[in-house]
């Protein structure tokens, strides 16, 4: 319905009466016949400030858009929309501006403002959905804005709208050739990417751009690799074909040794000319024998990351894995494509016709490969001709002397189809067979004589012409055949036939002497009615006679040669000039003359009959050109293996790189990646754990990487806070990626029901200590400091600054300069990294957490822990918290912050992990109704707000308490902390070791456990649910006391008893599914000690193996 | 790669119904060339999906009786035009029911929008229905009525958040009243029968079609219990491939709505049962203008269900003028322009075989044909996997309803031709 007005505005209007608008609209009525007429109408509409007009004027253009009528005249009337409120009016209007911009410059330069003003709008989609609209304007003279954009978007923290920035490169450069060098620029930063959502559309940009700048893959080829599984299917496509191609510089060929054997092998069988090379070859075979190959871990780690996605349902993908693994594998595992292969011919025609082009390329260099599937080519009668001729390629190709029976049975049953054109390729296919495979050749050249009395011309014409092929290979064997043939040339009216026919008698009128002269005598009569190509062999054959059989073939040769002379075909009349000249001694005829039997007559080399698909693998294969057969436009040459291999540590991604990568982002425009390098830098010990070790130089490089960048994000999170709404979305969106990606590496089991509800008896107990502890205020503090120096100045820093407003930018200054100086081995790094990517695991410092506490707050806590009394699990062993902050002073405009996880079970819901909060008022004005609201969480997260804080006074502080459902992910929990007046964003991310609640089991139990999860692990991939880490255990944390207090400060477990003095067990269960988790931690002599974990959640497993021994280090 | 440039709408009859430019305009001229070798291929399906032309070169599929043409200027894999204008005409059915002409120049707004969101500057930005579906609601008759009215529109006014996460494939925010999900697996049985009867060539081809409407974020993992069966399967994007690869279960994030979860390819031959034989004596008598014509089709390893929705269709060759036939079950008609004759036979019960019979009235004159023409059989068998595949269970996390869960069995024939 909504179309149909557009259409009735192409009839006139008359049949759109009825339609709401014209209720609007009574002027209109039936006088827009005319074209102006109907466009003013148009106009009206447009300018009218009813949407819904509006949008009617604007379907009705869209629609003659669309049937390509010409709808320019309106640009005025239509950009001035661009405007508008109506979010479909305004699609609608980019759709008509993109269409008629370039057509209208002048006005188009109008709407430009407006796009301007989407770029810096807060949302992501807006400010994405402009740069799109605004790139794709085909106005020169804005090429310096869109450059200036696009340089923007691509630092935007928003990895949508950078994807965006990514397409905008190539539009921005088919307008403007000349700003290549500051697109590559764009090009390299967007390299460096490391989302998903942007790692497709940069490559094609670069594809675009650039592609003969392979260096700018370099630093990125690992993670591109890594991150391919997770590409949206397109970007897939393209990333494969640019690393297939890149590979081919980078790596050596996998199959050196074989190709050449394989080749000498081929060349032994067409022929023997080569006998030297050969040799040359054989001596290089063993060259490289002597020097054994060893393929390049990179090269491995591609083959490896593109495997799983030949089971990808997009034939593209598929097919663009199909050839990488065609043009870079060994040959021993260039086999997995074919399964894949195969199945794609079940789909569309279409696809099975770009398919089987590839198969039958494929399958001459690859024959075995595809003979297990030799039916799966079988042709039926339902199948277009354009197919059945494609799997005849491939079935002759699949011929050998094995399946060659089986081929021809089926052969015959095709030469009885009704399609003709199909029967001719059979006839071919048979003629293709017989020369390659020897032992068939008889029965072929029988079947195909065989085929002569057939009743369809067609096919007696192509079985002639492929018999003569045959025939040339022995033809003293066949002279029956010859003589069948000649008989034929009475009734076969196909000039190729009748061509071929004399052809061989000509060749071989000695065999035939008696039939010879007499099918001349048969053409001379017939002559001038002839084909051309008839009339050509009709003279050659007449030359070969009158050299063998002069006395009875003389005149007609004269005969025949006058009336070539008089031919309306120059081509013919030549032939006969050349002809007479070179067979008819006369005086003045040369020495050439004495050669005339020898030139005519000479051996000739039968035909070798041959796949037209030969060689066209040196198109790369899936591509355009390899299709075309032909180099299409911009197409990108396959290069060569490389003869050395190319320094392969240009690969290595060094930590300053990043570092220099991350912080000139950082400075220009916030941005902010923590998490996508959280999830690399996580993902990297998980690939060692199910992979090879080849990954492991990978995984330094990642994760050394993800810390220092990650390292930034600290010192980022005061501006953060700042940022408001867009910051909170990024941040958002970057976790639903991580998300994503541990959901894919999630084990088996899922979220099992179990109720860690806890509450020990030392509870109160606790509680009490602390409040003295928070009473002892900055004094208790230091005295823990000194026990643990290292993490108490990390934490006093981050504590003193919520605690007095005024030292805080100088705290922050602190903390960008200890960033720097720390970076100095690669030790520390990792250290580092831990710290500040999770928010540091708490320490057992107890009082460096909720300082000037007032007595309200504990006396909340006091409440809480009585609420819920089950005494199921241990409690937490250490009460002793450390406090994040969640709001910052100066980012709250005097509202500060901060929360701690209390390891309390949450009362109401034992899935959540208990949060708390403490605000404090700085200001000197009354905040009033505080509450939380507009949560973002990733799905499954969950959380229960705080009861509303009516009112807090001047310089109070509050304490409450939240509950929050991480889903045992450490994925950040946003939302908003409102006041009366205003809106913070916020988010708590919890370290893997809150994401836990202790758990009692005996030893027995826990040995029990651990062998279960063990054995589980055996049947997926080795290591999935146990990580095993060696440690060196520092000087002082060589006690029990110290090692219990370090991992239970790291993480919230119930220790387990153990009968072994040197063996400490842990034991917890996840809070949200109560997956276990089992630590072992075993102190062998002096300072080493080795951790197991072991755990079905893999990431919580890594994560907090890397969390204890962090604390142990310390 | 540039990708695709312009993209033309054709119908059968030659008209460009429909055209839209990602870049500058290419003039609808360059569809000469595909007339062109249209002209010369006769038959639709054998028009070369790919065409060179001087400037351009088109790349196009034919689907629901339409060409969708499109235009490329450079290199670029052609599988990922085709595979991606299969795609476009997926959602035309997914958004409007059916992939028709009517139904595109009906919604011929709604197809702009589609085209101008799947695709930026040539390249395919959103394809996956449930981001599209956020983006523009599909027409459904309430909504057009309360949009003329009120003037609203089919674009969503909530930003489609699926876009930006790493599950493209399902909108946020789901909700039923009832939370249900359905799994259809179906089977198909390939097959090649020579004159003789036995097998030639058999495989099956099976696929799970969903229908999942279930709230939130459930993330499922279903279960088979001989997942070994599977020889070769293709997933949905959303299946977590090294969970199949370890454990041999599938466990996945569904989109909301339909959805072709895998597919999957059942290949050794032996194991392939064939449910149903066909007896066939067809015969043409040399210098006689008549011929014998006489099928049964009955029932064979069917696993003790019963073979319906039998149909038989057959390329008689060019000499037959007609056929004068009785069928002992069912229905039978020949279309003597196309020289096809389809035989509707039901069910097929084993005390009575259906069996068609009768006189073949060739061309007076004309040569004997020469061939045999090939038996095409569909078949339908419900509640049986063909395979023997079995689901074991799905189980559901991350929610907390207790879902609806339905799995159903169908085998069919697919390409099940007999030779005779």
């Amino acid at each position: 319905m909504a179309a149909s007005p557009a259409y009735g505005e192409e009839k006139g209007g008359s049949s759109s009466l009825g339609e709401p608008e014209y209720g609007h609209d009574p002027a209109s009525g039936g006088i827009f016949a005319s074209d102006y007429k109907r466009h003013d109408d148009l106009k009206e509409m447009l300018d009218s400030n009813k949407d819904s007009l509006k949008l009617e004027a604007m379907k009705r253009i869209v629609a003659m858009i669309a049937r390509g009528k010409n709808a320019s005249d309106l640009f005025p009337a239509v950009v001035k929309n661009v405007a508008c409120k109506n979010i479909e009016v305004k699609k609608l209007v980019y759709v008509y501006l993109v269409r008629y911009a370039e057509e209208q410059q002048d006005l188009a330069l109008l709407s430009i403002s407006t796009f301007q003003r989407g770029l810096k709008d807060p949302n992501q989609l807006i400010r994405a959905s402009a740069l799109r609209v605004l790139s794709s304007i085909r106005v020169p003279i804005i090429v310096p804005i869109m450059m200036l954009a696009i340089k923007e978007a691509a630092s935007d923290m928003s990895p949508y709208v950078r994807k965006t920035a990514a397409h905008a490169i190539p539009k921005l450069y088919s307008l403007d050739s000349d700003q290549k060098d500051q697109l590559i620029e764009v090009i390299e930063k967007l390299l460096a990417d490391k989302t998903t959502l942007v790692a497709g559309s940069v490559v094609m940009a670069f594809e675009e751009v650039c592609p003969e700048r392979i260096d700018l893959i370099h630093k990125n080829y690992r993670k591109l690799c890594n991150l391919l599984i997770d590409v949206e299917e397109w970007g897939q496509v393209v990333i494969i074909n640019m690393l297939t191609r890149y590979a081919r510089t980078q790596f050596l060929s996998p199959n050196q040794n074989e190709s050449l054997l394989e080749e000498s092998a081929e060349k032994a069988f067409y022929g023997s000319e080569e006998e030297d090379t050969k040799d040359a070859k054989a001596e290089a075979a063993s060259l490289a024998k002597r020097k054994p190959y060893v393929m390049d871990p990179d090269h491995r780690l591609l083959l490896r990351n593109t495997k799983p996605l030949l089971q990808s349902r997009n034939a593209a993908v598929v097919m663009a894995v199909a050839q990488l693994y065609f043009h870079l594998a060994p040959k021993a595992e260039v086999g997995v494509i074919a399964k894949a292969l195969v199945r794609l011919l079940r789909s569309h025609s279409e696809v099975q016709y770009v398919v089987l082009q590839n198969v039958a390329t494929m399958s001459i260099k690859r024959r075995g490969m595809f003979e297990p599937y030799l039916k799966s080519f079988y042709i039926r009668s339902t199948d277009p001709t354009q197919i059945k001729i494609l799997k005849l390629e491939v079935l002759t190709n699949l011929a050998n002397e094995t399946n060659i029976s089986t081929i021809l049975r089926e052969f015959q049953t095709y030469i009885r189809s009704m399609d003709k054109d199909f029967v001719a390729a059979t006839i071919q296919a048979i003629g293709r067979c017989a020369t390659n495979i020897g032992k068939v050749r008889d029965t072929c050249l029988n079947g195909l004589v065989q085929l002569l009395s057939n009743r369809d011309e067609l096919v007696v014409a192509e079985s002639v012409v492929v018999i003569k092929k045959l025939l040339q290979m022995q033809p003293a064997q066949h002279s029956e055949i010859i003589k069948h043939m000649a008989k034929l040339t009475d009734n076969i009216q196909v000039p190729m036939a009748r061509a071929s026919i004399l052809w061989l008698i000509g060749e071989y009128c000695e065999h035939v002497p008696k039939i010879a002269p007499d099918v001349l005598r048969k053409m001379a009569k017939s002559f001038t009615n002839e084909e051309d190509i008839v009339k050509l062999q009709v003279i050659n054959l007449a030359a070969k006679l009158y050299l063998t059989n002069s006395k009875q073939s003389k005149l007609l040769t004269q005969y025949v040669l006058n009336l070539a002379k008089y031919d309306q075909n120059y081509d013919i009349r030549d032939r006969a000039r050349f002809i007479r000249q070179l067979i008819v001694p006369t005086e003045k005829s040369g020495a050439l003359n004495k050669y005339a039997k020898k030139l005519f007559l000479a051996q000739k080399p039968a035909p070798i009959l041959e796949s037209s698909f030969k060689d066209r693998d040196h198109f790369q294969l899936g591509s355009l050109s390899h299709l075309l057969n032909a180099k299409a436009v911009g197409y990108q040459e396959l290069p060569d293996w490389p003869d050395e291999a190319p320094d392969p540590s240009v690969r290595n991604v060094e930590v300053p790189e990043w570092t220099k990568c991350t912080s000139r982002e950082k400075r220009k425009d916030k941005v902010e990646k923590p998490f996508y390098s959280d999830s690399e830098g996580e993902s990297g010990p998980t690939e060692s754990a199910d992979s090879e070790p080849e990954s492991d130089s990978e995984e330094s490089g990642s994760s050394s990487s993800s810390g220092t960048s990650s390292s930034s994000s600290e010192e980022e999170d005061e501006e953060e806070e700042e940022g408001g709404s867009e910051e909170q979305s990024e941040d958002k969106e970057g976790e639903e990626e991580e998300e994503e990606k541990r959901k894919k590496k999630k084990e088996k089991g899922g979220p099992r029901k179990a109720s860690p509800r806890s509450v020990g008896s030392e509870e109160e107990e606790e509680a009490e200590g602390k409040k003295v502890k928070k009473a002892a205020g900055p004094q208790g503090k230091k005295g823990h400091a000194e026990s643990s120096s290292e993490e108490a100045s990390a934490s006093e820093s981050s504590s003193s600054g919520s605690d007095s407003g005024t030292e805080a930018p100088t705290v922050v200054e602190a903390k960008r300069r200890k960033i720097p100086s720390s970076k100095a081995g690669p030790k520390e790094i990792s250290l580092l990294d831990l710290d500040d990517f999770t928010p540091p695991p708490p320490q057992p410092v107890p009082s460096s957490s909720i300082i000037s506490t007032s007595l309200v707050t504990d006396l909340e806590g006091l409440t809480l822990t009585d609420t819920s009394l089950a005494p199921a699990l241990l409690s937490p062993a250490f009460g002793a918290v450390r406090t994040y902050e969640l709001l910052h002073r100066m980012a709250g405009e005097g509202l500060s912050v901060e929360y701690c996880f209390s390891r309390r079970p949450f009362p109401g819901d034992p899935h959540m992990v208990a949060v708390q909060i403490q605000i404090s008022n700085n200001t000197d004005a009354e905040v009033k109704s505080l509450r939380v609201s507009e949560p973002k969480l990733l799905a499954g997260m969950r959380i229960q707000e705080f009861p509303e804080i009516e009112s807090l006074a001047p310089g109070d502080t509050a304490s409450v308490v939240m509950g929050i459902d991480f889903c045992d992910s450490t994925q950040a929990a946003n939302f908003q902390l409102c006041t009366h007046t205003r809106h913070f964003y916020v988010s708590i991310q919890p370290p893997v070791g809150e994401l836990m609640a202790p758990v009692f089991m005996s030893e027995n139990e826990f040995r029990k456990e651990q062998e279960h999860l063990a054995r589980r692990g055996e049947g997926k991939l080795t290591g999935m649910s146990e990580i095993t880490e060696k440690l060196t255990l520092p000087e002082k944390c060589r006690s029990d006391h110290a090692i219990v207090q370090q991992v239970t400060s790291a993480a919230n477990v119930g220790r387990v008893p153990c009968g072994a003095d040197n063996e400490y067990r842990f034991a917890a269960k996840t809070v949200t599914s109560g997956s276990l988790v089992l630590i072992t931690l075993e102190w062998r002599e002096g300072a080493a000690a080795q951790l197991t974990v072991n755990s079905e959640k893999m990431v919580i497993g890594t994560m907090l193996v890397k969390d204890i021994i962090q604390a142990l280090a310390q | 790669m540039k990708m695709i440039h312009s993209l033309f709408l054709i119908n059968c009859s030659g008209d460009i119904f429909l055209e839209k430019h990602w870049k500058s305009v290419v003039s609808q001229s360059v569809c000469d060339y595909f007339f062109e070798a249209q002209e010369k291929a006769i038959d639709v399906e054998n028009v070369p999906p790919v065409i060179s032309t001087p400037h351009h070169y088109l790349i196009s599929i034919y689907r629901d009786k339409i060409f969708f043409v499109s235009v490329i200027q450079t290199e670029v894999p052609p599988l990922f035009v085709i595979e991606f204008l299969h795609r476009v005409a997926d959602t035309f059915q997914d958004y409007f029911g059916e992939c028709s002409e009517t139904a595109i120049k009906d919604n011929v707004v709604i197809v702009y929008e589609l085209l101008e969101e799947m695709l930026d500057n040539g390249f395919p930005l959103a394809t996956e229905s449930n981001i599209l579906k956020e983006l523009i609601k599909p027409p459904t008759i309430l909504r057009s009525v309360v949009n003329s009215i009120t003037g609203s529109s089919n674009v969503g006014d909530t930003l489609p958040t699926g876009q930006l996460s790493n599950i493209p494939w399902r909108r946020a925010g789901v909700k039923y009243t009832n939370n249900e999900a359905y799994f259809d697996v179906i089977e198909e049985i390939d097959a090649i029968i020579d004159k003789s009867g036995s097998t030639v060539f058999a495989e099956i081809q099976g696929v799970i079609d969903s229908c999942i409407k279930l709230s939130g974020m459930p993330d499922l993992s279903l279960s088979f219990m001989n997942p070994r069966l599977l020889d070769d399967v293709s997933f949905h994007p959303c299946i977590r491939f090294k969970r199949w690869e370890s454990e041999r279960v599938l466990s996945f994030i569904p989109p909301d709505g339909n959805f072709r979860l895998i597919s999957y390819r059942v290949s050794s031959q032996n194991l392939v049962a064939i449910p149903v034989y066909v007896k066939h004596l067809i015969s043409f008598k040399e210098n006689s203008s008549s011929g014998r014509f006489d099928v049964t089709i009955g029932p064979k390893q069917n696993m003790g269900k019963t073979v319906e929705g039998v149909v038989m269709t057959v390329h008689m060759p060019k000499a037959v003028l007609n056929m004068n036939l009785t069928a002992t079950q069912g229905s039978y008609t020949f279309d003597p322009v196309t020289k096809v004759l389809a035989w509707d036979v039901g069910k097929i019960t084993p005390q009575k075989l259906p069996n068609l019979k009768g006189i073949v009235n060739l061309q007076s004159g004309a040569p004997k044909p020469e061939e045999n023409p090939s038996l095409n059989i569909q078949f339908k068998i419900q509640q049986l996997a063909i395979s023997g595949l079995k689901v074991n269970r799905l189980d559901m996390y991350g929610e907390k309803y207790k879902p609806f869960k339905g799995v159903k069995y169908i085998t069919k024939a697919g390409k099940f031709q007999v030779r005779t």
